[in-house]
């Protein structure tokens, strides 16, 4: 992920792309496929699962096993968490306990991650980008001192048995292609829903290698005072609806984005925005759809009153059908619906909202 | 904390304020320069011509690392109607010459440069920051402005008006009057990005030749105005213009004309596959010499467009905006070497030093043009008879030539009277002497 | 109390092209902007400066026309510049930048006094990464806090800091001993407007300029490409979607008519969504 600070094109062919691949014997012995398990208060985050889906091809292509690796406190849930890392397609599970890791801290993660790949020497590295994911991955990285694609959106190993990570960059406008050639582990994030979740087959089992963590909590600088959680995202499930209406600022004013919530309502889905709207005050930002912001993959999405800039595009082209309504017959979002209406969205939306509820209403008579 | 007293001070960092603030930093004079946008030139229209002229009189070496496009060698002339285009067109290697006469710019980075170059002979230069108002005391007399931000109040002996065609500072201090919706233009432009080599293929050119089309025609819908493409590296300024005046008076929007414009089969092939970035209006004065307001008064000058100083016909403006500015810094560096205060009489001198300079010559050369302009068979009746006169010409039918000549020769009389044609003709020769 | 600040100078990647042949990016008329986090992590530094006193520097790696994002960023009110700029920069990956700016810190510690607590942004708009953070924490061996909505309480006696930091599904909140490394996150406050004086100041004022040798760092082998361990191999513009979308014609429909048309429309194409509708309806 070029960092440039100077003003120039990333990747000018033939710059660094001229590097040949030279590894030193040191990093030869690295092997294998690794999925940080992303734990928490007792649950996997789901892009864990996906990015096992993930390693598995990789591991696979490369004819070596794929691990998991849990860190988190003593007990049932790192147990439970071996147990689907299997499920998910896992050979080998490694588990590192302790008190100390009840919740995260960068600094005793840091420490039991970066023991274990310098024990175990993974060649392949992968972890969610989520504030977790992306915390921990920096400070991995650095202390290993190795490369670390962040953000990736393809996945894929060269004929060599090389990572090639593809991410955005310049704001969406273009991809590139990143490769880690003379460090290990090659390193990589990847944003929630960015891939399918894999399918989970039961009773599938593998090794479980235990790892029992040098800490001393006293040593540990960093205290967690509290937790609090989300009170309105422990409801709201925008990254993972299979339904998800939003509303741009060519809704005009947060009245008016009342209407996006209220078909999102109706069709028992979740409601989302373009980023400008957030800047505006009407939604929290954890509300936001994008490059900055969530990443969905619905099965339906409705946008109004969205322009499509490349940078609300890249969250919501993984959806299945996406319907558009935008009073500018030009806007980029027809480059990439599937379903378009050209007309005020402050009057379609209702229509649409008054639509459903009869059709749903009637079938619950009916049942 | 210590009261901030400057010489002067410019509102302003277009080629005017900066062409000022240059010329004082170099004279030696403790000088603040006040701009409004986030840097100099983003309140900007992009794309222009730069006339080497002016601004050479204040960096010789300009060219040496001023950010141009391309200099012209090629000017064209399009008169169009809804289908056709009539054009003349000039093109000549002399062009190609060491030092170049006109260049294309973008005035977003020539801004931005000229405006280091400032900040380099010594001029403080601070963006972001709105002149709201022109502080005066008892006598009228301006002592220093204030500005949008905290503690904005900074005294100074005279404050140069360089804010451009709105000139609101001057008018809400009552020094002056807004300007009518008949002298000032409307112009509205757009970038259209394409890849070098797409340009230079399609205009014919090598290098950092450039080309510069000025249209004029049923394009502005019987509108007084105009329309052009220049070219730039990597793009393409399209753009048109129209009296103010009109728009209301017809109710057509300046994008809608551009759009027009865009659309025209002669325009089409020139732009067709750009990405389009910016676009942007502004006004143009163009009321020319009978526009010009008050220029001095007690602890104040005006210069560039907040002056009118605009040649419409010729389509310079940034060259006289420079020449003003200049004028007006060399005028107070010279009040200040002799220890005299800036009042209306001692500042006299600019209006004088004006009148001796092309500035003022050339704008009353003009000075009837813009009621010439007026006329609206300009831009309807005439660009439609050349056009079919065109047709006729070239149409190879078996119709002899003299007929066709009586033919061409007749569809001007029955669009327009004889005395019309007469009085058309003289009116523009009237203002173009 | 002293503060520093990195910041980096990003190009406005809103008005980015990419040339239709080559891939390239045509930076022609591109503006460049201070990376909009990197504002909220200057406006935190300000606040906590105008509380408890000290100064804050920015500091930024960058080629020399980043100077004019110092400059701003001292126009805002922050009291010192550092524009860290070598040619042996050029081409750094988030492993060299942290680097570069781990020692420049250092190098700033020396110069004036140790930092209590280095800002960044939560990530950039160009790299996008939000690994330099973490990075230059890592390297000058500072305890790290990420995402960070709220600075809730320092305690200098104790020199102990509290945060109110995003985690997944909930706010942590967290308390460590300085120095610490903030990475700020978005919409926790608004940048502020410099006054006269402030904007007078920065006009006047130096950026110091220093190069690889003058920020101390002696192994030029851990800065720019050749520290940089990922090589960018491929540059490709994304592939857009074959077909535009399909124009559902509303006109002359009545309002129950258009709701009844677009649903038709979306089940049509959906019939999966439509059973996976029924039932939940049925559910209820
Ligand atoms: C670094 C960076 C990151 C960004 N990240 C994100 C991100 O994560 N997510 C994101 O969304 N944006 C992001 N953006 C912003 C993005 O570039 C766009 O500015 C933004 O997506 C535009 O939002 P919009 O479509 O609501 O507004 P606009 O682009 O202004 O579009 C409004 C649309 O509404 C239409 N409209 C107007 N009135 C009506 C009506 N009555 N009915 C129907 N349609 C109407 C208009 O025709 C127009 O197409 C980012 C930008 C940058 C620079
Ligand atoms: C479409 C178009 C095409 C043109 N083409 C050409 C051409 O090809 N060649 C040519 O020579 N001329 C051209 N001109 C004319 C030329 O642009 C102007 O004559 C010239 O810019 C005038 O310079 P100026 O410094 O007086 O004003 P401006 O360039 O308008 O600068 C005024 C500055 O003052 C600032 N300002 C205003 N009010 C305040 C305030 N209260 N406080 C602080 N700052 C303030 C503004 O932000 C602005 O930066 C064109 C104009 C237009 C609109
Ligand atoms: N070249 C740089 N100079 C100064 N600060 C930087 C630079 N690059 C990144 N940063 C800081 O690191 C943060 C994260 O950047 P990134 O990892 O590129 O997303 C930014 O918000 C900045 O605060």
């Amino acid at each position: 992920m070029s960092n440039e600070t100077t003003a120039k094109t990333p990747a000018p062919q033939g710059g660094r792309a001229g590097m040949k691949k030279e590894l030193s014997e040191e990093f030869k012995a690295y092997k294998h496929v690794w999925v940080f398990v992303e734990l928490e208060r007792g649950q996997v985050h789901p892009v864990s699962w996906e990015l096992m889906g993930e390693g598995r091809k990789l591991a696979d292509k490369l004819g070596v096993e794929l691990a998991g690796v849990i860190i988190g406190a003593p007990g049932e849930a790192s147990k439970m968490a071996a147990a689907e890392c299997f499920a998910f397609g896992a050979d080998v599970a490694y588990v590192a306990q302790h008190e100390a890791l009840a919740e995260y801290r960068n600094d005793p993660f840091t420490r039991v991650f970066t023991d274990l790949v310098k024990t175990y020497k993974p060649e392949i590295l992968l972890l969610g980008a989520t504030t977790l994911g992306r915390d921990l991955a920096g400070s991995v990285a650095t202390t290993l001192l190795t490369g670390l694609t962040a953000d990736s959106t393809e996945l894929a190993v060269d004929a060599d048995g090389s990572l090639a990570a593809t991410r955005p960059t310049f704001g969406g406008s273009l991809l590139c292609t990143i490769y880690t050639l003379n460090y290990r582990p090659q390193m990589a994030t990847v944003r929630p829903r960015v891939m399918a979740m894999p399918e989970r087959r039961e009773g599938r089992i593998g090794r479980v290698v235990e790892v029992v963590p040098n800490l001393v909590e006293s040593d540990i600088v960093t205290k967690v005072l509290s937790f609090l959680p989300d009170r309105e995202s422990s409801k709201s499930n925008l990254a993972y609806a299979d339904i998800v209406v939003a509303g741009g600022i060519g809704l005009q004013s947060a009245e008016n984005f009342q209407l996006v919530k209220a078909l999102a309502e109706v069709l028992g889905g979740e409601y989302g925005c373009s980023r400008p709207v957030v800047q505006k005050g009407w939604v929290p930002v954890d509300r936001q759809i994008g490059q900055t912001g969530k990443t969905i993959r619905p099965k339906l999405y409705i946008a109004a009153g969205i322009s499509g800039a490349i940078q609300h595009r890249v969250g919501v082209e993984g959806a299945d059908l996406i319907l558009a309504i935008n009073t500018d017959k030009n806007a980029p979002i027809f480059d990439f619906a599937h379903v378009g209406v050209v007309g005020d969205a402050t009057r379609i939306l209702p229509t649409l909202t008054r639509a459903f509820r009869a059709r749903l209403s009637v079938n619950r008579l009916a049942s | 904390m210590i009261e901030e007293r400057f010489d002067a001070i410019v509102v302003g960092a277009g080629p005017a304020g900066n062409a000022c603030a240059l010329t004082l930093a170099q004279r030696g004079l403790k000088v603040l320069q006040l701009e409004r946008g986030e840097y100099p030139g983003s309140k900007n229209v992009q794309g222009a011509i730069l006339y080497s002229d002016a601004l050479e009189q204040l960096i010789p070496d300009f060219r040496e690392d001023a950010p141009l496009e391309r200099h012209i060698i090629e000017q064209r002339l399009w008169m169009m109607d809804d289908r056709s285009t009539t054009a003349m067109q000039y093109r000549s290697d002399d062009f190609n010459e060491e030092k170049p006469n006109r260049y294309t710019i973008i005035r977003a980075q020539f801004d931005k440069w000229f405006s280091k170059r400032v900040q380099a002979a010594g001029a403080l230069v601070i963006c972001e920051t709105t002149v709201t108002e022109l502080v005066q005391d008892d006598t009228g007399r301006v002592i220093g402005v204030r500005t949008d931000r905290v503690g904005g109040f900074i005294k100074a002996d005279v404050v140069v008006l360089a804010e451009g065609v709105n000139g609101l500072l001057g008018a809400r201090a009552g020094l002056r009057e807004v300007p009518a919706p008949k002298t000032v233009a409307l112009a509205v432009k757009e970038m259209h990005f394409l890849p070098q080599e797409t340009i230079e293929a399609r205009f014919n050119l090598k290098g950092d030749e450039g080309v510069v089309i000025e249209a004029a025609g049923t394009i502005t819908k019987g509108m007084t105005g105009t329309a052009f493409i220049y070219t730039n590296k990597e793009s393409l300024a399209v753009g048109i213009g129209c009296l103010i005046s009109d728009f209301a008076e017809t109710g057509e929007t300046p994008y809608g004309l551009l759009e027009r414009f865009k659309a025209h089969p002669s325009a089409v092939p020139l732009l067709s596959g750009s990405e389009v970035k910016e676009y942007a209006a502004h006004m143009i004065p163009e009321g020319g010499y009978r526009a010009i307001p008050k220029l001095f008064g007690d602890g104040w000058l005006v210069v560039g467009d907040a002056g009118q100083f605009v040649n419409a016909v010729h389509r310079e403006g940034s060259n006289l905006a420079m020449t003003t500015g200049r004028i007006a810094a060399e005028t107070i560096a010279q009040i200040k070497t002799r220890r005299d205060p800036m009042t209306a009489e001692n500042l006299a001198i600019y209006k004088k030093k004006l009148d001796e300079s092309f500035v003022m010559k050339d704008l009353k050369k003009y000075k009837n043009l813009p009621h010439a302009l007026e006329n609206k068979h300009l831009f309807t009746t005439y660009p439609q008879l050349l056009s079919s006169a065109m047709q006729t010409w070239f149409r190879v039918d078996g119709v002899e030539k003299k007929a066709k000549e009586n033919a061409i020769v007749k569809s001007f009389f029955s669009a327009r009277r004889f005395t019309g044609l007469v009085s058309d003709a003289f009116s523009m020769a009237r203002g173009w002497r | 109390m002293h503060i520093v600040v990195c910041l980096k100078q990003v190009p406005d990647s809103a008005q980015i092209r990419v040339h239709p042949v080559t891939n390239t990016i045509m930076r022609q008329g591109v503006p460049t902007i201070i990376n909009p986090y990197d504002l909220f992590a200057l406006e935190q530094a300000l606040q906590l400066r105008d509380q408890h006193g000290g100064e804050v520097t920015v500091l930024t790696m960058g080629p020399p026309m980043a100077e004019d994002s110092l400059r701003k960023a001292l126009t805002f009110g922050a009291d010192r510049a550092v524009l860290l700029t070598d040619r042996f920069f050029a081409g750094s990956d988030t492993l060299a930048t942290s680097f570069a700016l781990a020692s420049a810190i250092q190098k700033i510690s020396e110069t004036w006094s140790a930092p209590d607590i280095v800002f960044t942004g939560k990530q950039t708009i160009d790299g996008d990464t939000a690994q330099v953070g973490p990075g230059v924490a890592r390297r000058l061996e500072l305890n790290q806090l990420t995402y960070v909505a709220r600075i809730s309480g320092i305690d200098f006696a104790e020199r102990s800091v509290t945060v109110e930091r995003r985690a997944e599904g909930g706010v942590q909140t967290l308390k460590t001993s300085l120095p610490c490394l903030v990475t700020m996150l978005e919409g926790t406050n608004t940048i502020r407007r410099g006054t006269m004086h402030d904007a007078l100041r920065a006009a006047r004022a130096t950026v110091v300029k220093w190069s690889a040798a003058e920020a101390g760092i002696k192994d030029l082998t851990k800065c720019g490409l050749k520290g940089s361990p990922t090589v960018v191999k491929r540059v490709f513009a994304p592939t857009p979607r074959s077909e535009r979308a399909q124009i559902v014609d509303l006109t002359g429909k009545s309002n129950e008519e258009m709701g009844e048309a677009l649903m038709a429309e979306i089940f049509a194409r959906s019939p999966s969504l439509e059973s996976a509708l029924e039932k939940m309806a049925a559910g209820y």
